[in-house]
């Protein structure tokens, strides 16, 4: 039966020349509120699943955290233990692998974005860049023990451990880098250039500028996964138990998540809270790290508008 | 061929000279056997034209005849899209600029554009004007030239209390103005347009036509338009270009601006002034 159009408001009709009309509202209503509800049962799982884990983490760790705990050596004994070795470590490396993996990283996107040809090289090395930052990093630290550690003669030091993890962010930077300079709009490019700037004064002035938030942002952000990985210093082998401060890149060195790791392996109960005390250590550096990213790019934002 | 690489070349600029020997024209630029290829695809074949000094001449066509291609072939902006080869010569004060040994910075300083969309730099006022001159090194004072620039582009007045303000903090017209005062800052002998209102409402649209036939006093000017009564109030001559069936951009007319629109030489022109086409 199909509707008698009127004059007021004209009904479609529930059938044509070319088929049948369905139009299940209620259906489809109730499916548009189904998947919105899906959604947001995902957002809130995430935020439960982080809430439950740093109150844990915090419950456990945070009456660790105290001067004693920052300013002492590892030790045997639970209540005399310290990270200050690992957290000096953890600082020294970050240094020194933001040192290296930012100039690289950013040298290459600026390379691969603003200069290279579009050729089937280029896309091959831009595809195997990206390809690069999804291998594992124990692979890293094995290139980073024969490379570094005894071809270079550099032994289990700092630097050595900082170049395996500037190699191991490098992909990284170099990926986030080249979003953040193909967000420029090529209008800016075509300004500069029909200003009668040369291509590097156009990079300089102009794109880098306007891509800085975004680098910086992506930079941290791989340093944040620097500061938090394990194995490739495992396997050059950075050392457990260091009772001095690094004082140069030569020197040995340990880092929080290698602590962390070797405390909670150790059966006495005392042990298991300096790790629960060491994971709030570093998940502060990391909220540290990740807030001077945030703070960075809103600040080049609004410089910008 | 000498290179032009080296520092000044006055010779780029034409001079009374150079005028005096074209006889009465005084023709800055020239296009001679142009033609012009996106990858295989050919876009412009054989474009002839005089493009005289101190008057503004407009380009009107269909959609697709490469008026913004012709108009980009002047300042070299073609060759930074891969791909594209440029056959047959553009001529700028006596010397052909479409050459491997002339510079292509040292051309666009010589011939300034303004694009179709407003695109100051995420900077300041200011620094959106003084970008041209700090890129080409130079020496003197900058307020001046930021004062002047902005004053010949007639947004001085809008803008003088605020010039640390962002650019893009201003509307699309006096954003416009501003790209416009950013190229006039490096003082060139051309401002090619290209489409520069299409993006604007009608009054700001009025204000860059005003503008356009001031500074014609002074320079130079190549306006790309879609818009016939555009080219008419600008105008003091237009070349009218179509599209073959091809797909190839070609220069059917080119003659004082009243005489094209009144009395066109080619059927093809009259069909397009009188709307019959494109």
């Amino acid at each position: 039966m199909s509707a008698a159009p009127t004059a007021a408001a004209p009904a479609p009709p529930s059938s044509t020349a070319a088929g049948v009309w369905r139009p299940r509202k209620t259906l489809r209503r109730w499916l548009g509120w189904a998947f919105q509800g899906l959604t947001i049962v995902s957002t809130l799982l995430g935020l439960a699943l982080l809430a439950a884990l740093l109150f844990d983490v915090f419950r456990d760790g945070a009456g660790q955290v105290d001067g004693h705990f920052l300013s002492s050596y590892p030790s045997r004994f639970p209540e005399q233990a310290g990270l200050r070795s690992a957290l000096l470590g953890t600082l020294w490396m970050l240094g020194l692998t933001a040192v290296i993996a930012f100039p690289l990283g950013v040298g290459a996107s600026i390379y691969l974005e603003e200069y290279a040809p579009d050729t089937w090289l280029t896309r091959f090395i831009q595809l195997n860049i990206a390809n690069l930052a999804g291998v594992p990093s124990v692979v890293y630290g094995l290139l980073g023990l024969g490379l570094f550690v005894r071809w270079f003669g550099l032994g289990r030091s700092v630097l050595a451990g900082s170049m395996t993890m500037a190699l191991l962010i490098l992909p990284l930077i170099i990926v986030a880098s080249r979003e953040a300079l193909r967000a420029v709009p090529d209008s800016l490019r075509e300004g500069a250039f029909a200003l009668g700037a040369t291509r590097w004064q156009m990079v300089r002035r102009t794109v880098l500028p306007a891509a800085a938030g975004g680098i910086l942002t992506g930079t941290i952000l791989a340093l944040a996964r620097a500061i938090g990985e394990t194995a490739p210093l495992i396997t050059i082998g950075a050392l457990t138990y260091i009772a001095f401060d690094p004082q140069g890149p030569m020197d040995l060195f340990t880092v929080l998540p290698i602590q962390i790791f070797n405390w909670v392996s150790l059966p006495q109960k005392g042990f298991a809270d300096l790790a629960a005390g060491g994971i709030v250590v570093l998940l502060l550096v990391l909220l540290i790290a990740n807030a001077a990213a945030v703070a960075l790019r809103y600040r080049m934002q609004r410089r910008l508008q | 061929m000498i290179d032009l690489r080296v520092r000044e070349r006055p010779d780029l600029r034409p001079t009374a000279a150079a005028a005096a020997s074209n006889g009465q024209t005084d023709i800055v630029l020239m296009a001679r056997g142009l033609s012009f290829w996106y990858g295989d695809t050919q876009v412009l074949d054989g474009i002839e034209i005089d493009v005289p000094g101190r008057q503004v001449t407009a380009i009107i066509g269909p959609s697709g005849c490469g008026k913004s291609t012709f108009l980009r072939c002047f300042n070299r902006m073609n060759e930074l899209v891969p791909g594209t080869r440029v056959e047959g010569a553009v001529v700028f004060g006596g010397r052909q600029i479409n050459d491997r040994a002339v510079d292509p910075v040292e051309v666009r300083r010589r011939i300034g554009m303004v694009f179709q969309k407003p695109n100051p730099f995420p900077k300041s006022i200011y620094d959106n004007v003084a970008y041209g001159p700090r890129v080409n090194g130079f020496r003197g004072s900058m307020d001046d030239i930021v004062e002047s620039s902005l004053r010949r582009a007639a947004l001085w007045n809008e803008v003088k209390d605020d010039l640390k303000k962002s650019g893009l903090a201003l509307s699309g017209g006096q954003q416009q103005r501003l790209c416009i005062a950013r190229a006039l800052a490096v003082e060139p002998d051309v401002l090619l347009m290209d489409e520069p209102c299409s993006a604007l409402d009608p009054i700001a649209t009025t204000r860059i036509e005003d503008l356009i036939r001031e500074l014609c006093e002074q320079l130079t000017i190549v306006i790309v338009t879609h818009n016939m009564q555009q080219a008419a109030r600008v105008s003091d001559r237009t070349a009218f270009f179509t599209v073959t069936d091809a797909g190839c951009g070609i220069l059917v007319e080119h003659s004082e601006t009243q005489k094209l629109f009144t009395s066109p030489a080619d059927e093809r022109t009259e069909a397009y002034i009188t709307g019959r086409f494109g």
